[in-house]
């Protein structure tokens, strides 16, 4: 390998940079998707997003879409007995805010009490509200801990203190350790108990500003909580005006990766979304892989047929077919080795700085060791196949051939 | 300690068919200092390389220390040219990428030897072919002369009872020609090593023991100038 520094380089740059982006991206993947901080019970949480309202009779093709009405949720959710818990949060919307002699833009979110229970906030300072903050019409907030820092200064406690948001002054009763903007589900820099919504509570729509959260007991349970959901909603009535009058209604509860990529990427309602997902990126890690490996093959072969004289010579003075292909085998993986462990080093010093760099607040990238190890055995495999075929092939060749080079 | 017994070799391909050697008999004794001449495209290399167990015969009989050559498998042949012949070629055929003392210690890496041992033979061998001074060069960095005498050293490295030598004049001018020559003579008298040495070089065949001389893929004379 240190012979032939060029080849080393190039089959080294190729192994560790595939396995690096593989890791990188599978990393991101699991940092949108996976359970995590304050999600920990995603694996066993159905989430809806929207609903849909559609009017195809009489060759229109109207439709109106959105998140839901508290109506909807008290209604039609709410009541539902499958799940152990259901809770609501308002999709994050933005405020600009001024504290410590600064302009904020923050995110903020309504939830019900419930959300406190779903999701597994760390508490830093205070507690969350709960149902007697909104039966006494308390004027609350949550916050996490950058708004804190920015709002009343680092290392102040925000406990009972006032923080204005849309022109109303709101106490804050509770300070979250803060969780990255990708999970999008719970994350907000102010929580509000949601009877400070003013304009929901008055829609007798079905759409409106709200998603939900459903926990279920166990995940045994999910299908049971779709089904009666789905026998929920088809026994909705459509409210009809003038200009609308929708006869279908599309609403589902599903698990986090479909409710949040199932609408932006395959758009089907067979629930068949994560399958397909996973087949497109087994898919693309397969063609991704293979481009290096092909190169690799090109390289070995190319770099055995030079080395087709030495094979010759090696053979003339003893080494049998064997202990020449067990020399390729060794040379090979001890290069895809070597390359693993730089992917892997270069991989972390890039979470590292990731993680600290606040390019995403709160960020909590980590290595997926499991696609790390996969990807790694895929590329000692791609390793021997391209190295040990030309070796075997060229070990076979008669040695005068051989040494003629 | 050689005997070949009528050595056939067809070359075949689609549409030719070229008989490189023809109802070869011969007989090497231990210790003999045997020299092949004859016009290029004789048979030569092509005989040396079936001697050295290199290349198989289409039909004919190999005997090698009384052991007929017939069925070996890869590792057995392997193992048997590990131990008892030794190549010596007019191109060098050494390892370009590694040092002089690695490519001496070639043969050795296929037998049970220590490391130690193996440099220490090696040493040995270098010593005895004057080069002892270049073990850590690359073969890059060396004359054609010197480039034969490492080539010398990791045939003679493994002790091997018979020595093939493919032209080892061939590229080297006179002076370093006698010099190699002198090597051969001095390996074949003090340590009884026998040598089949194909050559061009009239001059050279006549310090050998015999020369036998090849024409067309057959043998067509025999001169003996010593006894072994």
């Amino acid at each position: 390998m240190r012979r032939r520094k060029f080849f080393t380089f190039i089959s080294l740059f190729g192994i560790s940079m595939t396995l690096m982006i593989l890791i990188l991206l599978t990393s991101f993947y699991e940092h949108i998707f996976g359970g995590k901080y304050p999600e920990v019970y995603r694996d066993r949480t159905l989430f809806a997003t929207m609903i849909e309202e559609a009017d195809t009779s009489n060759g229109n093709n109207a439709m109106r879409r959105g998140p839901m009405s508290l109506s909807y949720i008290n209604k039609y959710v709410k009541t539902l007995e499958t799940p152990e818990k259901v809770a609501f949060s308002s999709s994050p919307n933005t405020v600009n805010t001024y504290g410590n002699g600064k302009k904020l833009k923050l995110f903020f979110k309504y939830t019900d009490p419930v959300f406190w229970e779903i999701t597994q906030f760390e508490f830093l300072e205070g507690k969350p509200f709960n149902q007697q903050t909104i039966d006494a019409n308390e004027a609350v907030a949550v916050i996490n801990n950058d708004t804190r820092d920015d709002y009343f200064g680092k290392g102040v406690s925000a406990i009972g203190k006032t923080i204005e948001i849309n022109g109303q002054d709101l106490r804050v009763i509770g300070v979250v350790r803060g969780c990255p903007i990708t999970r999008m589900m719970v994350s907000a820099d102010v929580y509000m108990p949601y009877h400070l919504q003013k304009r929901d509570p008055a829609n007798t729509q079905l759409n409106g500003e709200y998603m939900v959260m459903a926990l279920a007991k166990s995940k045994a349970d999910l299908p049971r909580i779709q089904a009666e959901y789905n026998d929920v909603v088809k026994r909705i009535p459509l409210p009809k005006d003038d200009f609308f009058k929708p006869q279908v209604l599309n609403a589902s509860l599903k698990p986090y990766f479909e409710s949040m990529a199932a609408d932006t990427f395959f758009n089907n309602s067979d629930g068949s979304t994560r399958a397909r997902f996973y087949l497109f990126a087994a898919a693309f890690a397969l063609l991704f892989m293979s481009l290096p490996a092909i190169n690799l093959v090109n390289i070995n072969i190319s770099r055995i047929l030079e080395r087709s004289s030495e094979i010759g010579i090696r053979k003339a003075f003893g080494a049998s077919s064997r202990t020449l292909v067990w020399q390729f085998i060794i040379e090979n993986v001890m290069l895809t080795i070597i390359g693993g462990i730089i992917a892997l080093v270069l991989s972390g010093a890039f979470i590292a700085w990731f993680n600290q760099s606040d390019l995403i607040p709160y960020a909590d990238l980590a290595i997926n060791w499991k696609v790390a190890i996969i990807a790694f055995v895929l590329s000692v495999v791609f390793g021997l196949m391209s190295g040990v075929f030309p070796a075997w092939r060229m070990s076979k060749l008669p040695v005068v051939d051989a040494l003629k080079g | 300690m050689l005997s070949l017994s009528q050595i056939e070799k067809i070359y075949r391909t689609d549409t030719v068919e070229t008989l490189a050697l023809n109802n070869i008999s011969l007989e090497v004794a231990k210790g003999e200092f045997l020299s092949i001449m004859g016009p290029s495209g004789c048979g030569k290399s092509t005989l040396l390389n079936i001697m050295g167990l290199l290349d198989e015969p289409t039909s004919g009989q190999i005997t090698i220390e009384n052991q007929v050559i017939h069925g070996y498998s890869d590792k057995a042949l392997s193992q048997f040219r590990n131990e008892k012949i030794g190549f010596i070629f007019q191109s060098y055929h050494l390892i370009n990428d590694l040092p002089v003392l690695d490519n001496v210690e070639l043969p050795l890496l296929y037998r049970k030897v220590s490391s130690k041992e193996r440099r220490k033979l090696a040493t040995e061998a270098l010593e005895k072919v004057g080069l002892s001074n270049r073990m850590k060069h690359y073969p890059t960095q060396l004359s054609g002369g010197q480039k034969q005498r490492v080539a010398i050293a990791r045939a003679i490295v493994g002790r091997p009872d018979l020595i093939l030598a493919d032209e080892p004049t061939g590229n080297l001018d006179s002076a370093m020609g006698h010099e190699i020559m002198e090597i051969l003579e001095q390996l074949n008298t003090a340590d009884r090593t026998t040598i089949v040495m194909v050559t061009h070089d009239e001059g050279m065949a006549k310090r050998t023991h015999r020369l036998v001389r090849l024409f067309d893929g057959a043998l067509v004379s025999s001169n003996q100038f010593y006894t072994a």
